[in-house]
């Protein structure tokens, strides 16, 4: 026996080490027909470990200080060596961030990952894009622009709309009776320990469920049916690692080279990453003339202000944008198609989900712009037809004329 | 179709979300060359002269003035009028309540100026003050109407006054500015100064975004180089699945 | 799931090759995008702003007089020594732990009798080397509570040390070393730069 064996088999009579390997590597089995969109997933957790890493480093040289915080950003990007680098990253890497989040959603739609025995997968998952909402919006209060600030006063004021306890809900997020030095220094406190340690949880749970049920794939068949009859490994499966790690190897390359890109040419993306507004110091006292989220948060900004206030209280539209999310909570009892895939639905499913698109980007495009009449109209027939997506669904997908699903895997 | 079409002009005119303080006035191509190192030292001098008496620029240091291709004595003998040494940054004496008191609002910051007000707003503010004795300066400015703060610039560009002409719902308006009286430069060469201030004030705002973008073409060099290396490690793998 | 289902034969060098190569890069790829991390935890700008040199001016320390300047957030003092001061300061070599300054407490071009480069004025940094407190200034000769024989030198309050007017330790004192000259240099007969070599540090 090798020195190196010896030492594994130390180990191994002590901690699950190369057992563990086996049972989620070399010896788990994926589906062998893994096409673009199962890319997210490993980038998703790239971007979170990037996150994390460049966070450590920002936190080094940030002061979560009212008075202090705008300088310390550029301090950062002028004094600290390569610290323009880490704040590049980590302002980059919020956005992509959200951009591999939905694209990784949106394949769970498209291949029914959310169906049985996927469900808690799919739920964790949600959980996952809540915390990194809130992840997101406590981080953007900490450069303390203006947009920052009045992003911050605007979405803590919509807890003030909750009947009763809202005024006391608000002041005590806030801390304070407006956005403050306390707000800030909680914000940071949850933005950095707080909510990584929550999100790192859900996803460590997220990936156990994955693995317990093994993952779907584009035809949405079980591979798991058809078993080589000696050594019970899925005929349609392959072992994750070598061929996924190459794999996705790759996909974290291509993925690198946009993200450079975009930091190294165009952090500011036209303002979409990197507001304008949010280079000018906050200033309670004076209001920006256009207050808008983040693209990523743009299509609820949408929904909320497309409900108009009802018995002179803007709750109703609080409402409608929470419903918008926990909705999505229910996709798997919603979902009474015969099959998972796109690929073997009908028509009617395959047009809800066009329109469901079309409408979740209109939204989006309509919370950056200001509110007018003809916008509002627009956001609201867009926010119906969001909601009918789902509250219809289990009525057109039991109704939905489908093909039949195939045995084996196709491509 | 009526409702359609406005949503469509919506969506063209969607990216002018106009941040400036002011209506959707026009805006001039500022000249902003980045690679030209004199224009910035030109800028740099004309910052120091006239902005650094009221305004700070205090995540600036004097010294980082040496990637303009100023040595550090130049920047010591000509640029060093409001503090001792070189490592220093651009703080100004003037306390925030002063100015505050003296101009209406403090004189903002100038740091990231130019990435929260862009380029052209600022070249076409340098070039926009006009003489209005409704003012308690004396001066308005077509930009940023009712600004507090006077025509610093004054004796190089001269006084310029407005000239009006009515809009199609019959208010007036300013069409243009014309020169009542000339200052110690022609016109054009205090646009040419007004670039250079605004090309040196997009440097200040991030002043390390030649060496980004420099860095940018290096690293996505090598990720092409990685890419090809593994994308023939993956299809070697992937030989073996059919 | 047999790897040579199709009869094609695993190329293992091929692989072998693939698998280095893109370990190299990709160990490339690591190292730079975890160097530029490391190296932000260098003295930002600030930092080295901060602790940049100071000028000096000494044209009205007297002989005889303590001047205390701030460098690097530590007390520097520069002493005009007068004649019967420098007189002093090669009697009592048996009685101190490094006379002759051999530890390198000192820049190279201070290590001499009087461990400075103008013999006239001392700089150094104020800091005892035992816990770091700053001992007083006691030029007077032969003083009472110090001893007929005290040269004159720097006593520390908190735990005894004492030092002579070259800033050399005294045996038998808490204290191990001399205290530590700075790197400095004379810009001219009045100005003294304390923090840079004359060859730039």
């Amino acid at each position: 026996m090798s020195a190196l064996q010896k030492m594994m088999g130390w180990v191994d009579a002590r901690f699950p080490l190369t057992a563990t390997y086996k049972a989620h590597l070399s010896e788990y089995y994926a589906p062998k027909n893994f096409n673009f969109w199962y890319f997210f997933g490993s980038l998703a957790l790239l971007v979170l470990v990037l996150q994390i890493v460049t966070g450590i480093f920002l936190t080094m040289n940030y002061k979560p200080d009212a008075e202090l915080a705008f300088a310390s950003v550029e301090y950062i990007m002028r004094d600290v060596e390569w610290g323009w680098l880490i704040r590049y990253m980590h302002s980059t890497g919020a956005s992509m961030f959200f951009v591999v989040v939905y694209l990784h959603m949106f394949r769970g739609l498209m291949y029914g990952s959310y169906r049985k025995p996927r469900e808690l997968i799919w739920i964790f998952g949600v959980l996952i894009y809540l915390a990194l909402m809130a992840e997101a919006f406590l981080g953007y209060l900490l450069p303390w622009g203006q947009m920052s600030f009045w992003g911050a006063q605007v979405i803590v004021n919509l807890f003030s709309a909750v009947p009763f306890i809202g005024e006391d809900l608000s002041i005590w997020i806030r801390g304070d009776y407006v956005i403050g030095d306390a707000t800030l220094n909680r914000f940071f406190a949850f933005h950095v320990i707080a909510l990584p340690l929550v999100l790192l949880g859900l996803v460590a749970v997220h990936l156990i469920a994955l693995h317990e049920v093994g993952s779907n794939n584009p035809d949405g068949i079980e591979i798991k049916k058809h078993k080589d009859p000696v050594t019970h490994i899925p005929l349609d499966g392959i072992p994750f690692h070598p061929y996924y790690t190459v794999k996705d190897i790759v996909g974290v390359i291509v993925f690198l080279m946009v993200f450079s890109a975009i930091m190294f040419f165009g952090p500011e993306m036209g303002g979409y990453f990197l507001e304008a507004a949010n280079f000018i110091p906050a200033d309670p006292l004076k209001t920006p003339e256009h207050i808008a989220p983040l693209w990523y948060f743009t299509p609820f900004y949408a929904i909320l202000r497309a409900v108009p206030p009802m018995f002179g209280s803007q709750f109703p539209g609080v409402v409608a944008m929470g419903m918008s999310i926990v909705l999505m909570f229910f996709l798997p009892w919603l979902d009474r198609g015969k099959v998972k895939s796109i690929r073997y639905r009908g028509p009617i499913y395959k047009i809800m989900l066009a329109l469901f698109i079309v409408s979740f980007i209109g939204l989006g495009y309509l919370g950056l712009l200001p509110s007018t009449p003809v916008a509002t109209i627009f956001a609201q027939v867009f926010s119906v037809i969001y909601f009918l997506f789902f509250l219809l669904m289990p009525w057109y997908t039991s109704i939905d004329k489908t093909k039949p699903e195939p045995e084996r895997v196709t491509g | 179709m009526k409702r359609l079409k406005n949503f469509l002009f919506l969506l063209a005119a969607a990216p002018v979300v106009a941040f400036a303080s002011g209506a959707n006035v026009h805006l001039d191509k500022a000249p902003v060359n980045l690679a030209d190192q004199d224009s910035l030292q030109r800028g740099a001098r004309l910052f120091v002269n006239y902005c650094l008496s009221c305004h700070s620029a205090a995540s600036m240091r004097y010294s980082r003035l040496q990637d303009l291709g100023l040595t550090e004595d130049q920047i010591k003998d000509n640029l060093l009028f409001a503090a001792e040494k070189p490592g220093e940054t651009m703080k100004v004496a003037m306390s925030k309540a002063d100015a505050k008191a003296w101009f209406g609002a403090a004189p903002p910051d100038l740091s990231v100026i130019a990435r929260s007000r862009g380029a052209d707003w600022l070249y076409t503010y340098l070039r926009g003050f006009y003489r209005d004795e409704t003012r308690a300066t004396g001066w308005n400015n077509t930009v940023f109407d009712k600004v507090g703060m006077p025509h610093v610039l004054w004796n190089l560009q001269g006084e310029m006054v407005p000239v009006y002409k009515k809009d199609d719902s019959g208010h007036e308006v300013i069409e243009r500015l014309e020169l009542a009286k000339p200052g110690s430069v022609t016109l054009a060469e205090y646009d040419a100064m007004a670039g250079d201030l605004v090309n040196y004030l997009v440097w200040m705002g991030e002043p390390g975004q030649l060496k980004r973008k420099q860095l940018g073409l290096i690293v996505l060099a090598f990720l092409a180089f990685f890419f090809v290396v593994a994308y023939y490690l993956k299809k070697e793998f992937w030989k073996d699945i059919h | 799931m047999s790897q040579e289902a199709d009869g094609q034969k695993v190329d293992t060098r091929k692989r072998k090759f693939l698998i280095a190569a893109t370990s190299a890069v990709g160990g490339v790829a690591a190292v730079a995008v975890v160097a530029p991390m490391l190296m932000s935890m260098m003295p930002s700008a600030r930092a080295k702003a901060a602790g940049a040199p100071v000028e000096v001016d000494i044209s009205k320390v007297e002989p005889g007089m303590l001047l205390t300047v701030e460098w690097r957030g530590k007390p520097v003092w520069v002493v005009n020594r007068s004649k019967e001061m420098l007189e002093m300061l090669g009697k009592h070599d048996a009685q101190l732990t490094d006379p002759n300054s051999e530890l390198p407490q000192q820049p190279a071009y201070c290590k001499n009798p009087t461990r400075s480069l103008k013999p006239e004025y001392l700089v150094a940094v104020g800091i005892c080397t035992h816990l770091g407190c700053s001992p007083t200034y006691r030029k007077e000769i032969g003083a009472a509570d110090l001893g007929a024989d005290w040269p004159g030198g720097f006593f520390c309050p908190c735990h005894g040390s004492r030092f002579d007017l070259a800033a050399r330790v005294f045996k038998n004192v808490p204290a191990p070393t001399n205290l530590v000259i700075p790197p400095h240099q004379y810009l001219s007969e009045d100005r003294l730069l304390i923090g840079v070599d004359a060859k730039g540090a």
